[in-house]
């Protein structure tokens, strides 16, 4: 069709008024545009609305979606909804646009002969469940594997953990989550003995202190930095931005601290080191619920094929850790982190305080570290020392980047080493499951395989044979990607990818199948606060797309395993979380009844007797306290959080005379991830066209770099050709570059290093040499 | 051929002034906010210059504190 330049100058011109409207929506709650922020959506007198949570983020912010005549016409935020009160950000706004893409994957795809052919999805399912067969009948059934997503739902990651622990006995079963929040489970696992925070995001509304931790939450959690900012204005919370580039949170915040990349290590044990000199530990806290431990160190950084390691945990005493912690004095730390001292005492200060209420947030910047496991540590470590945690308004808050990196990848287990509940090392955790599975104990393996970057280096050297994708584009997300995607072209392994649209992964793919968007079916996430949240399907997906637990359960029947696999097509959701809710039965992990998630915009668990758990590990608030003090940290078997001795360790590749910039990646607010949804949102699209690569203008002026001049930023492991930005979204520190990874293309993961945190197995994204020249 | 969209913040109890001042300018297109000292606005200019000289204009505006850029492209 065609389009005149001055309606498309007009239609440019309203995006950009809306998303300029939506964005302040997401900064000043409430703030109202008269009428005109209602126009375009549509007449509401014949709209259906229907709830359910969005799709982008890990927030769980609740939508209400307008349908009519079978079509979603229209979002809103929920005003019911405690997560977002009625807000929503510019993606949430615009979620349902990306649905009636044109290249919507609506058939199944079939390669025969270097092309794909549209195939009946009975078929192209047929194939899909032979060719597994056959590869596990020649190769064994670790030749097989699958690779998952924090946006599938509840159900379909409960299903992939059966069939492939379950039925197929492998652990062959990994998750895009490992790439967000593998180091948060460790570090959670680690101190507490059990994942996910204990607090809630009410504590918000009690606060004295927000510190943000390497985390921009203006654009990747707006909804929530909104919350702040309401706070910031009524009660005069204050904001403390602790990061490696000035940001729009930065702006916002009410002091911004920068440090070198990797020094927040050595950062948050000189607060530590603050808080003991200066007689701010809360002693009885401390010495009723709390035990110290150290671990290895030197450990690596992942960067060879097949590394393994595993930590020796020694216990150490008060006087051992305070000893330690005198290399992290602020006048050391402050030499090599580039944080002033004045700045170092003020942070401590902040947690010293007995009368402030903190709370600390983080996301990527810590956990996408290749001493991830560790910085989660060190921030529990403050909050220890201090008594400040599972109180309203006081606690370490791990944030989530997926809309159910918790509910599926955590909770459900769709890694490598996890069950429904436990971990396969487990034999009581087995058992548990092949009681509720109807399997035998013996087929589920004990040991665990391959984390996500194994995963996918062992399809480079042969050794996986068949890989299935679902709701998730690796070849744009993985580091490294220049080594990753020739390994999937290979002929060596079978690739099927599950998507709702094409992507650089679905590109390789032997089977591509057409995936339902969510609210083309039926299903349950759960959010960064252990919230659970239901929703049913509001309109009807397109051709044959079908929604991939379903397309799980017709693969498991083809092979043989139907019997395990009882489900209804139409009530299979409900089926799956009732059988699932089984793993999580107790105080300390009961999940609501699916009638109160249909009725309620989600419950937090552990929920008992009818009411959700909004602080854990607090006998005021958590029924599973069962040692008559006041906190009980039942995840370990002592009943005490764990202060941990970690160290500060250098990154595993710094700048140097070649390459002589830090590359830092990210997201930007109006896209997803890798942005194969937001990308087909026009006003998103245009809002946020390309990738770019962020200087600081003193860098810029040295090399004689101009705004939108192409550079290419080169690593020793490849290169991408981007548009320079200097001022304009973002300002990376002296001796540093920022490029969002969304664009597919100006793929920036062929520039990233696939060294990764020792415990958690996550990759570091955030931190490797590049040099840049102009083209 | 840039359109920007920005939000516009006033000095304190400068609104008003503010939004009078931006009206006037041809390149620009406001929506004040009915319940916040927040104006959003929309600048469509022709050519590079004709940008630059907006943008001395938009500085030179006494009753505005702070002018934040949301999104930004070139438009033929």
């Amino acid at each position: 069709m065609y389009t005149s330049l001055s309606n498309r100058r007009s239609f440019i011109k309203k995006m950009a008024m809306l998303s300029a409207m939506t964005a302040a929506a997401s900064m000043f709650p409430g703030i109202l545009f008269a009428d005109e922020q209602e126009k375009g959506i549509p007449d509401n007198v014949n709209l259906n609305w229907k709830k359910g949570p969005c799709r982008f983020c890990g927030v769980g912010c609740g939508i209400l979606v307008g349908t009519e005549n079978g079509k979603a016409v229209a979002v809103k935020g929920d005003p019911n909804c405690s997560v977002n009160k009625g807000l929503l950000c510019v993606k949430g706004y615009h979620q349902i646009m990306c649905i009636q893409s044109k290249d919507r994957l609506t058939h199944a795809l079939v390669k025969k002969n270097g092309r794909y052919v549209q195939t009946p999805l009975d078929e192209a399912l047929d194939i899909v469940a032979n060719k597994m067969k056959e590869t596990i009948a020649s190769h064994g059934k670790d030749s097989v594997a699958m690779y998952t997503s924090g946006q599938s739902t509840i159900p379909e990651g409960y299903v992939a953990s059966k069939l492939m622990k379950g039925a197929i006995g492998t652990n062959n079963l990994d998750c895009n989550a490992r790439l967000c929040m593998a180091s948060a489970v460790a570090g959670f696992l680690t101190s507490f003995g059990a994942d996910e925070p204990m607090g809630c995001y009410e504590d918000i509304d009690h606060a004295d202190y927000f510190v943000t931790w390497g985390n921009n939450m203006a654009e990747m959690h707006p909804v929530l930095f909104s919350r702040m900012l309401e706070q910031k204005s009524l009660r005069g919370a204050k904001i403390i931005d602790f990061a490696t580039r000035t940001t729009r949170s930065s702006t916002a915040s009410d002091k911004s601290i920068l440090f070198e990349p990797q020094t927040d290590l050595a950062v948050a044990n000189a607060i530590c080191y603050e808080i003991i000199k200066n007689g701010w530990v809360n002693k009885s806290f401390v010495e009723k619920h709390c035990s110290f431990s150290k671990g290895l160190t030197n450990m690596g950084y992942g960067l060879e094929d097949k590394y393994k390691f595993k930590d020796k945990p020694e216990k150490i005493d008060f006087e051992a850790y305070k000893e330690f912690l005198k290399d992290y004095s602020p006048e050391k730390v402050s030499k090599y982190s580039k944080v002033s001292v004045k700045d170092i005492k003020y942070l401590a200060s902040i947690y010293g305080n007995p009368n402030n209420k903190v709370v600390s947030y983080w996301c990527m910047g810590m956990n996408q570290h290749t001493r991830g496991t560790w910085m989660n540590n060190l921030v529990y470590n403050i909050h220890l020392l201090t008594g400040k945690i599972s109180q309203p308004g006081n606690g370490p808050f791990s944030l989530t980047g997926q809309p159910s990196a918790c509910g599926t990848a955590r909770e459900v287990g769709t890694f490598t080493h996890k069950l429904p509940k436990g971990v396969v090392m487990n034999k009581k955790h087995r058992e548990l499951a092949a009681k509720i599975w109807k399997v035998p104990v013996e087929r589920i393996p004990s040991k665990p395989t391959y984390h996500a970057t194994e995963m996918f280096r062992a399809v480079d050297r042969g050794d996986i044979k068949f890989i299935w994708t679902q709701a998730t584009n690796p070849l744009v997300s993985l580091p490294k990607t220049g080594r990753y995607r020739p390994a999937m072209e290979k002929k060596s392994c079978f690739v099927v990818v599950s998507d709702v649209f094409p992507t650089p992964t679905s590109d390789v793919a032997d089977v591509i199948l057409p995936a339902a968007w969510h609210i083309e079916k039926s299903g349950l996430y759960g959010n960064s606060e252990r919230r659970t949240q239901h929703w049913n399907k509001m309109v009807e997906a397109p051709g044959e797309a079908t929604a991939d637990a379903w397309m799980f359960i017709e693969v498991a029947k083809r092979m043989g395993y139907g019997d395990l696999f009882p489900y209804s097509k139409e009530n299979h959701v409900e089926e799956i979380y009732n059988e699932y809710r089984q793993f999580h039965e107790g105080a300390k992990h009961g999940m609501a009844p699916l009638e109160v998630l249909k009725k309620e915009s989600g419950a937090i668990w552990p929920y008992v007797n009818g009411k959700s758990t909004q602080w854990r590990f607090n006998a005021k608030y958590d029924p599973a306290c069962s040692n008559d003090e006041a906190f009980h940290f039942y995840g370990k078997p002592d009943g005490k959080a764990v202060i941990w001795q970690r160290p500060f360790e250098e990154a595993p590749e710094k700048p140097d005379q070649e390459y002589p910039f830090w590359l830092n990646t990210g997201r930007v607010v109006e896209h997803w991830h890798t942005g194969s949804m937001t990308r087909r949102i026009p006003v998103l699209h245009q809002a946020m066209p390309n990738a770019y690569v962020e200087f600081h203008p003193d860098d810029a002026k040295k090399l004689g770099i101009r705004n939108g001049e192409n550079i290419k930023v080169s690593s020793r492991r490849g290169s991408c050709v981007l548009p320079a930005s200097i001022n304009e979204r973002g300002l990376p520190t002296k001796g540093q570059v920022f490029v969002p990874f969304f664009d597919e293309n100006m793929l920036i993961n062929d520039v990233t290093l696939d060294a990764f945190c020792p415990i958690s197995k996550e990759p570091d994204y955030k931190k490797c040499a590049v040099k840049v020249q102009k083209v | 051929m840039p359109i920007k969209s920005y939000l516009v913040h006033p000095h304190s109890g400068r609104k008003k002034e503010l939004i009078k001042a931006l009206s006037v300018i041809d390149q620009c297109q406001i929506v004040p906010a009915e319940n916040k000292e927040l104006i959003v606005l929309v600048t469509d200019t022709e050519t590079g210059k004709e940008e630059e000289n907006l943008k001395e204009k938009l500085e030179a505006i006494e009753s505005l504190k702070l002018l934040a850029m949301v999104s930004g492209f070139n438009t033929p």
